[in-house]
């Protein structure tokens, strides 16, 4: 039999060490391979097709980091990725799109119209609401410049 | 050598956005979509103050990929618009730069959904 307070320092000696800094370092190693994976695939584009102007590729860097991101959402990849690195897999656009896709798939029993149309934007619609409103707020301002 | 350094930026600094994500959830036990919007409004931020152009130039996709990239897009977009065609640039302009990446996750995330079955039930 050990004393209540020997048990309590057992415990604490022995269990995970913070928490905090082992899911930052997983956040900041799994956000920085997606963000190298997505430079990858903006200088693959850029050597493929040499004359596309430049904006041309991040937007077509930005579909194909779309197309990853929905795919391994679909096959039940990314959502694992996400219980292992927070942080990491949210803040990429390929977590956007897992914000669009993962919903859309959970409610696609309830219907296409109210299933996954509707349901789709339960979190990505803040981020587009608030995303236009504030870039008409700022077309404005940009007008008085 | 050029490029590893290159995409030594890129990691060094997307890593650390996300590493400021997960601060932010730890600390504040935010939502994902409250992250989202932070970091978005963020690259808005970044973008009209000038100082997005300096962090791309140095960290390329490590600032573009994240979320803060999106945000970017959008008032840029704005910015040019409203340079452009006034006032009808200045409304449509953030739609029109950020139109390639939300026609994409909408279009994907349809079909997708419609295809696959959600495997929630079986983690």
């Amino acid at each position: 039999m050990i004393a209540k307070d020997a048990y309590k320092r057992y415990v604490e000696e022995n269990s995970p060490k913070s928490p905090m800094w082992r899911s930052m370092i997983a956040a900041f190693v799994v956000g920085g391979l997606i963000c190298m994976a997505g430079q990858g695939v903006h200088d693959g584009i850029a050597a493929i097709f040499p004359q596309m102007a430049e904006e041309e590729v991040g937007a077509w860097t930005t579909v194909v980091m779309i197309l990853f991101g929905a795919f391994f959402t679909a096959v039940g990849v990314y959502d694992k990725l996400g219980h292992f690195a927070g942080g990491g897999s949210i803040i990429p656009i390929t977590g956007f799109a897992n914000s669009v896709v993962s919903p859309a798939m959970e409610y696609n029993r309830e219907g296409i119209f109210f299933g996954i149309c509707a349901k789709m934007f339960v979190i990505a619609g803040p981020i587009i609401v608030l995303g236009i409103v504030a870039s008409v707020l700022v077309g404005i301002i940009g007008l008085f410049l | 050598m050029e490029i590893f350094l290159v995409y030594l930026k890129v990691f060094a600094v997307g890593g650390a956005l996300c590493a400021l994500g997960q601060l932010l959830i730890n600390k504040t036990k935010m939502s994902s979509a409250r992250i989202l919007v932070s970091f978005m409004l963020l690259g808005v931020l970044l973008e009209i103050t000038g100082a997005f152009d300096y962090i791309r130039e140095f960290a390329n996709a490590g600032v573009t990929v994240p979320i803060t990239g999106f945000g970017s897009t959008l008032a840029k977009g704005a910015l040019e618009g409203a340079k452009e065609d006034g006032l009808f640039g200045a409304v449509t302009g953030g739609l029109k730069a950020a139109s390639a990446g939300l026609a994409s996750v909408i279009f994907f995330g349809f079909v997708f959904a419609l295809i696959f079955r959600s495997r929630s039930k079986k983690i």
